[in-house]
Formats: C-alpha cells, structure tokens, sequence
C-alpha cells in the first residue's frame, strides 16, 4: 500500500522535474535566426570554395601560378595560367579557374600554396541551375571583393596583353639568348686568341 | 436605450447575442490558440516560431484558415456518406452548447443553468460519439484504430473525470457554475483540494486528446487518426473542436479550482480569461513536456492510479465536511 503511493509521489516528481526543464528552455534566448535576413557568422576553421587572400601589402593577390594547385588537386578541376610580364620578377596568374561543382574541400590547394595565395571562404549559400554556374574565376571573385572591400580593383589581362607579354618575354628572352652566345662566343675567341698568345710565347 | 436593454432583457435575445458572441469567441479563440500553441513550443525548442505574416507571426494562422476554406472537400469513394458527413458537425455543437453555461463574469452568462457541471460534461461526452462516427464512416483502418482508442481512453477518464468533480461539488452542493465561483470569494478551491486540481489536469488532458495522451491522433503510428480522410473545412471543423474544447476544459477548470472571475482591480472577464489562458498554458507546457504513452500504459493509468485518487479524494472530503 506505501508503495504504491510512493510510487505515485516519485512519478509525480519526476513529471514536474521534466516541467521544470522545459519551462527553463522557454524563456532562454532563441538559437535559430531568421535565414535570408539574418546570416550567422561561420566559424573561422569553415570551409567553403578556395579564394584568393588579399594581401594587406599590396592589396591583391599573391598567385604566382606556379600550378602547384593544379597539379596537386585529386579532382583536378583548377587551371591557373600565368605570364611574366616585362619589368616583373615573378610570373603572374592571368587566369584561375575553380570547377567548384566536383571540388570536396580537401584542401590540398590550400595547403600546397608556396605563397599562400589561397584560403577557404566563408560563403555557405551556394545554388545555380546548371553545372556552369559553379566555375568561379578567381580573377572575377577577388575583382568583386575588391570592389565591395573599396579596394583598388586588379586588372585582369587581356588576350592581346597577354599575348604581347609572351612575345616581349619571347623576345627578352631570345635576346638575352642572343647576348649570352654573343659572349660565350667573344669568350671562346678571347681564348682562342689568348692562347697561341701563350704558345707564342714558350 | 430602452429599447435595446428591454430587447437585450428577453431571454431569447439573450440567447441570440450569446451564441453569436460565442461564435466569435470560438473562432478567435481558435486562432490565436494555435498561434500559441507554435509559439510556446517553439520557445521551448529554442526557435521563434511562426515570424513572418504580421507581427511575430501573428496573423498566420488567418493566412492557414484561408488556405484550408480554398482547399478541395475530398469524400473518399467508400466511406459511410452521410455519417462522413456527418461527423464534423456533431463534434461542433456540442462545444457550442457546452459555453451555454459557462459564466465568464458574474453577468456574462448565456444561461446559467442550475445543472451546468453536469450539462459541459455531458456534452464533453458527446464529441467521442462524433470522433467514433468520424473514424468509422471514414472506412479506413487508422481512422478506426484512432477512433477505439478514442472511445476507450474517454471511457475510462471519464470517471476519475467525474468523481473529482464531485468532490468539489459537495463542497459547495450545487452544480450551479456560478454558486461554484460565487463559493470561491475568500479562497481558491485549488488551495484545499490541490490533489483534486492535478487529477482534474490530468483527466481533461486526456478528455481533450491532447499529449501525452494524444493517442487518438498518434501521428507516428496512426497517420493523423480519425481524421485521416478529412480535408479542407471538414477537417478545420475538428481541428476547431479540438482546440475549443481545450478552451472549455480550461473553463471548467478555472470555474472549478481557480475562483472563476474573483480577482481584484479588473473587471471579472479579464480574471477569468487570464486564468483560462493559464491553464491553456499549462496544457501546452504538458505536451511540449511529456512523451506520448503507451495504450497499455494510458488505460492502466486511468484504472489502478487515477481512479483510486479519486475516490480517496472524494472520501476524506466527505469526511472532511462531515466533521465539520
């Protein structure tokens, strides 16, 4: 007979604990926000598609299209092609295209960078209609972001800028080509000519 | 003026403003519960809830009505036409007469009977004949599982149901809902009958088909219970009954335990609707709380623990008042 009051009086309990929990989560401070108005910040280890950092020194990119990411990208979905333009030292990335739609984050890309050019984005709403619309040009992506940051914009070169980059480079080079012969030829004669010299003189 | 007082004097007029303020007060009631209903279990899930049409969501439900009257009256090939058809109906009307008797103010009551206890209860008892009429002319084997489960839980929480009630009732020793309240000016019921109040709770929760005892309408396994095969209005109508009769169980509570309109510096209306809502909003913490049972569990219950209660409850208050 006490137990089965007991019993009554425990169950009665544990029904007011169970209360006392939900009441305590209804007036706690919502979680959830308001999708399209509201965004919540992601987390700064968050993955989304690679993008190029901006260098806070000269406020562009650091691509020096070396194709180290290319090249190392198990889906092999990125094609960055670079020129030296005359009066540079390094090459420079002229186009970077990302196939988005058959990347998985692995993150090599990121990782291989020499320069560390590259870093995930924070963007997480991603859709289109077709395939295309997930092909992000770099190039394109840092130009908007520049632009919404009030940066200054970098140029994308064009076909023909390229193309006379390459002759100029083509043309420095088969100069210097040209040069270097010319001396190791002058060289050569300078020797031939030292050395009946020597033997002019024994 | 005169006119109008001796037009609103005449117990037919009166009959006739009541029942369309009732009306009102059904509809309304009905929308802004169920905008409290997602809103309360929405806060205790740590989300806001409807937000998006009017203020906080406010008149979302208008926009849910709307989309119901637009949608298609669907009556199903081999279902009982007219008990089908039927059905909604009569799990409407009796909720209508069942606000008859409820006395919102010492004033504002349609018709205070001096049967009221007996006549609410009674009607209460009617919407399981509709929910049975409903799952059984629907000709569909989850509609009738909704319906037996229905009949059985209402069967058997009937009684503890009633005999709570009567101990407060030879408290006062009439069934008269206003001599109830009127008995209830110094203190609340609640206050000397609390066992009483939780095994009133308890019953009504069960009474209204509401979690943890929502079995009639157990989603997971029954699809939506006896109202599977209703769409549009037909199903609005038992939605409508279901979440009137929340409102009247709250009532009867209020009426009951919580001193009905007794409160000081408003008007006694607003007493007894806050209080209403209360206890509206206790049902709602209940479902958001508690974990749907098991048939076998819900019937035990009701036999080996709240039955027993009841009748231990109703004997000391007996002997209670006899000593006295």
């Amino acid at each position: 007979m006490m137990s089965y009051f007991k019993e009554i009086a425990v169950g009665f309990w544990s029904l007011l604990a169970g209360m006392a929990v939900t009441i305590r989560y209804f007036v706690k401070p919502i979680v959830t926000v308001q999708y399209p108005r509201e965004k919540i910040q992601m987390s700064p280890r968050y993955r989304g598609y690679p993008q190029f950092i901006i260098d806070p020194e000269t406020q562009t990119h650091k691509c020096i299209a070396c194709d180290m990411c290319a090249r190392i990208c198990p889906s092999q979905l990125i094609t960055v092609e670079g020129t030296k333009f005359p009066g540079e030292k390094q090459k420079r990335a002229t186009q970077y295209l990302h196939e988005h739609q058959y990347c998985s984050l692995c993150g090599l890309c990121v990782e291989v960078c020499p320069t560390t050019a590259l870093d995930f984005s924070k963007v997480y709403t991603l859709a289109g209609f077709r395939r295309e619309d997930f092909v992000i040009d770099h190039l394109i992506l840092l130009q908007a972001r520049q632009k919404t940051a009030g940066l200054p914009i970098t140029k994308i070169p064009t076909a023909e800028e390229v193309a006379a980059a390459i002759a100029a480079e083509a043309a420095a080079k088969e100069a210097k080509e040209k040069a270097a012969k010319a001396q190791a030829e002058a060289k050569k004669a300078a020797e031939a000519n030292a050395a009946p010299a020597k033997e002019d003189k024994e | 003026m005169e006119l109008v007082a001796q037009f609103l004097g005449s117990a037919g007029a009166r009959m006739v403003v009541g029942l369309i303020g009732v009306i009102a007060l059904v509809s309304v009631n009905a929308l802004f519960l169920i905008w409290m209903e997602r809103k309360v279990a929405a806060h205790m899930q740590l989300r806001p809830g409807p937000m998006e049409v009017g203020p906080h969501g406010a008149i979302q439900t208008v926009a849910d009505a709307i989309k119901l009257m637009g949608k298609e009256l669907i009556t199903p090939e081999k279902v009982d036409k007219p008990v089908f058809w039927l059905a909604p109906i009569v799990i409407f009307l009796p909720v209508l007469l069942s606000f008859l008797v409820i006395p919102f103010s010492q004033t504002m009551i349609i018709q205070d009977m001096n049967v009221g206890i007996v006549l609410i209860l009674a009607f209460a008892t009617l919407s399981v004949l509709a929910i049975l009429m409903a799952g059984w002319a629907s000709n569909n084997k989850y509609a009738v599982f909704g319906a037996i489960r229905s009949v059985a839980q209402n069967v058997a929480y009937e009684i503890p149901l009633l005999v709570t009630v009567m101990s407060i009732i030879i408290m006062v020793g009439s069934f008269k809902l206003s001599d109830i309240v009127a008995a209830q000016d110094r203190y609340w019921f609640v206050l000397v009958q609390p066992v009483a109040f939780i095994l009133y709770l308890i019953c009504a929760t069960a009474e209204t088909n509401r979690a943890p005892f929502d079995l009639p309408e157990a989603e997971s396994e029954l699809v939506a219970g006896f109202h599977t095969e209703y769409t549009g209005m037909r199903f609005a109508l038992f939605f409508l009954a279901e979440y009137t009769n929340m409102f009247i169980a709250a009532a009867v509570a209020t009426v009951l335990f919580l001193g009905g309109w007794h409160g000081p510096f408003f008007p006694g209306v607003i007493w007894f609707l806050l209080k209403v809502y209360a206890v509206i909003f206790l049902l709602m913490w209940f479902r958001w709380t508690f974990p749907r049972v098991r048939f076998d569990q819900l019937i035990t219950f009701a036999w080996k623990i709240l039955i027993p209660l009841a009748f231990v409850n109703l004997l000391i208050t007996a002997f209670v008042l006899k000593l006295r």
